[in-house]
């Protein structure tokens, strides 16, 4: 059988900013329908490579593939359509409704979005079709990080990427979204990539974690792999916590 | 007060030239700080150079502003042609654009700067492209405070513009401008109540704007622009309504003298059958120039005045070689025709109340130069920059413990309640004989004569109809009927009467 080719590939990318080095040397291949965690501390360069690969940041050396096409040649808003992008900040406009949030996408690139759409997109990201017409600033935080990925699926991307997407909601919250988030990727057969600082989460949620640490890529391990002992000291150092953690509740639980 | 009601209804042009003007000088200022700014929230460098550059110019007062276009498009004719307007409507607004440029700039590139950066990342996320960054998340999000600054410029402008008066842009300062000379404070009032209305109209349509964007109501924004833009329309219209051909446009400086006599020419060149306009209260370097350039038609200077400034001479030929060497000189030089001489003399003099000269025993300068190191002089704002000050104060060595400077009207007030004890009065001027003034004699001849000139601009110096209505008023007028007249606006008693009024009662005295 013939390998799939890859989706995605970080060749030899390299990213300075002045003096300072936040992307050192990293290559990487993403296998189509993957859902892959980019785990690290803060600044470790985790986000700076993400946002390589929808030309937000420009690599100083190296390229960044998609398909087969150095992503600097594709043209932004074409190339964005095909890549959805999640962040923390939400980044919702706070002067368009719900409903012409998601359809900013398209809409670029010439597309008018029907309100059936728009609706189906609300329903899968679990949201109420009737806050279509509403504005950013009506609905909770959860609400708008849901409106934040129907606005990332509008173009009908083949790669989401998401950029510490559940950072700022809480726990409950972000478990809920976390689970609508891993299904979507099933059920719409994407590849993914996720960037966080949360172990638990990246070992929960993806098939693939990838560790960085100043800028460079120390572990590439399935999370069986990692719970194993695999991947090294620092990607060892993170799983620690969650573990230890989870001990503990255990202990305690036990105990009782 | 009730003469302020019936003042406001012949304000109408007035009120138009004012909403013209001024709604011309936002409307360029924001087509030159709206983009300025869009450069400079994408360079550092752009946007301290322009914010510095528009603190700069407010820290010119307004006034001087207006006036500095003047020499500046004067010099521009060598590029542009004779055609270059120097008064009026070009200067008014380029010095106004100037101003209403720093409040709608600095909100703009404040706006921009503070920019919710999630929102900008989110524009870069879905794949905008620069413009379309602009035009769909910047501008809309930025709109409701530039519009605040648009809101600020509104306000100073429709201020500010009163004062483009001064060279010759007929706007609400008008009233004002002629009220303060002639003491007429009903017409000040009127002027100011004008103005500061439409100052406000002008700033709540806009606040409707500002709120109708900020809350996304379209019809709210819709609905107060339309009503901006029909009160631009209706300006528009009622102007254009007005002036089909080319007038004969009569000047006159900022002192009662000059406005009667402006009304008395002009009320003549009416009965010959023209139709005349009025620029009044401009600034004096002004009005010289403008008849040259023939921006302005007719004036009254002085021989005195143009002697000193213009042909800056210092010495003294006497009135006769005086009066012939300019005529010859305006001909040759401005191609300007100096019609002749009215009949009196407006000279500087230097008076006293008559109680203070008799204590300090002062007849004359020469006595004057003993005492004065104890005194106050007053005199108009130019008085004492003028050669004819250096001159007396050379010749008879007069030096004053203290130089104030008073508007003309002023003056025989401050003389009356002591806060000047000498003043630069005017020969022609009625306070003098009604004031009971006593005038110093001058016994070394330092101060030049002052005959009154009628000036025509190079446009009309051959107009045989304008020759015509103006020949009778040479030699006509006499230094007691001026005095009388220019007495009779001056007054604040019931006796007091407009320039107009007073005009028509000196051209009876004259035998017209």
């Amino acid at each position: 059988m013939e390998q799939s080719a890859p989706l995605l590939e970080f060749d030899h990318v390299v990213c300075r900013f002045g003096e300072v080095t936040a992307v050192g040397d990293v290559s990487c291949v993403i296998e189509p329908g993957s859902f892959v965690a980019l785990v690290g501390a803060s600044g470790s360069g985790k986000s700076t490579l993400l946002k390589t690969v929808n030309t937000l940041v420009v690599p100083s050396q190296g390229r960044v593939l998609f398909g087969a096409e150095d992503v600097t040649t594709l043209k932004p808003s074409a190339l964005r359509r095909r890549v959805g992008y999640v962040f923390q900040s939400i980044g919702l406009f706070p002067h368009f409704t719900v409903a012409e949030n998601i359809a900013i996408g398209p809409r670029l690139t010439g597309e008018k979005l029907p309100s059936e759409r728009i609706a189906e997109l609300l329903a899968l990201v679990e949201l109420d079709p009737a806050l279509a017409s509403r504005m950013p600033d009506e609905l909770s935080g959860g609400q708008r990080q849901r409106v934040g990925v129907a606005q990332a699926l509008a173009g009908g991307p083949e790669l989401l990427l998401m950029d510490e997407p559940f950072g700022a909601l809480d726990p409950i919250t972000r478990a809920a979204l976390g689970e609508t988030v891993r299904e979507l990727h099933t059920r719409l057969g994407l590849t993914t990539i996720m960037v966080t600082h949360d172990m638990a989460e990246a070992l929960l949620l993806a098939d693939r974690v990838l560790v960085m640490d100043a800028g460079i890529l120390v572990a590439d391990e399935s999370p069986r792999a990692l719970l194993g002992g695999q991947g090294g000291d620092v990607a060892q150092g993170l799983v620690a916590v969650p573990r230890q953690q989870a001990e503990r509740l255990a202990a305690m639980e036990s105990r009782r | 007060m009730g003469a302020i009601w019936e003042i406001l209804p012949g304000l109408g042009d007035k009120l138009a030239a004012h909403v013209v003007l001024s709604a011309s000088a936002i409307g360029l200022a924001m087509l030159i700080a709206l983009p300025l700014a869009v450069w400079a929230s994408r360079s550092q460098m752009v946007s301290r150079v322009a914010l510095s550059l528009a603190s700069l110019v407010q820290t010119i007062p307004a006034l001087a502003l207006l006036a500095l276009f003047f020499p500046l498009l004067l010099s521009l004719r060598a590029v542009f042609g004779e055609g270059l307007p120097t008064l009026g409507f070009l200067p008014a607004l380029m010095a106004l654009t100037l101003y209403a440029l720093l409040p709608i700039l600095r909100n703009a590139v404040t706006a921009q700067a503070n920019l919710d950066p999630g929102v900008l990342e989110a524009a870069d996320g879905v794949g905008m492209t620069k413009w379309q960054k602009l035009t769909l998340v910047e501008a809309p999000l930025s709109a409701p405070f530039i519009m605040a600054g648009i809101r600020t410029a509104s306000v100073w402008t429709i201020g500010a513009a009163t004062l483009a008066t001064t060279i010759g842009q007929p706007s609400l300062g008008d009233p004002i401008f002629a009220g303060l000379q002639t003491q007429n404070w009903a017409l000040v009032l009127a002027g100011c109540l004008v103005s500061a209305g439409l100052a406000l109209v002008a700033d709540w349509l806009l606040w409707w704007i500002e709120r109708g964007i900020d809350e996304r109501k379209r019809w709210k924004w819709a609905g107060a622009l339309a009503m901006v833009a029909l009160g631009i329309s209706a300006a528009l219209w009622a102007q254009s309504a007005g002036s089909e051909e080319r007038r004969i446009v009569i000047a006159s400086k900022q002192f009662s003298e000059q406005y009667i006599l402006a009304q008395l020419i002009g009320a003549r060149l009416e009965q010959a059958g023209y139709a005349v306009e009025y620029r009044d209260g401009l600034g004096s370097a002004v009005v010289h120039s403008a008849v040259a350039s023939s921006a302005i038609d007719i004036s009254v200077d002085y021989t005195g005045t143009i002697w000193t400034n213009y042909l800056k001479r210092a010495d003294n030929p006497g009135r006769e070689a005086m009066y012939e060497a300019i005529a010859a000189w305006e001909a040759r030089k401005n191609g300007v025709r100096v019609l002749g001489r009215l009949g009196f003399e407006n000279a500087y003099a230097f008076a006293m109340r008559a109680d203070r000269a008799a204590a300090f025993g002062v007849a004359s300068l020469a006595d004057l130069a003993a005492v004065a190191p104890r005194l106050t002089v007053g005199g108009d704002p130019e008085f004492f920059e003028r050669p004819e000050w250096i001159a007396v104060k050379d010749a008879y060595g007069l030096r004053f413990a203290r130089n104030r400077n008073f508007a003309p009207t002023f003056m025989y007030d401050a003389l009356r309640s002591g806060e000047a004890d000498v003043i630069s009065a005017y020969t022609s001027d009625g306070r003098i004989a009604a004031d009971r003034l006593v005038v110093l004699a001058d016994p070394k001849g330092a101060l030049p004569s002052y005959d009154a000139l009628l000036m025509l601009s190079p446009r009309i110096a051959q107009d045989r109809g304008v020759i015509a209505a103006l020949e009778p008023l040479i030699g006509a007028i006499t230094v007691e009927a001026m005095r009388e007249a220019n007495l009779a606006v001056d007054r604040e008693d019931a006796a007091k009467l407009t320039p107009k009024q007073a005009a028509a009662k000196l051209a009876v005295k004259a035998g017209l």
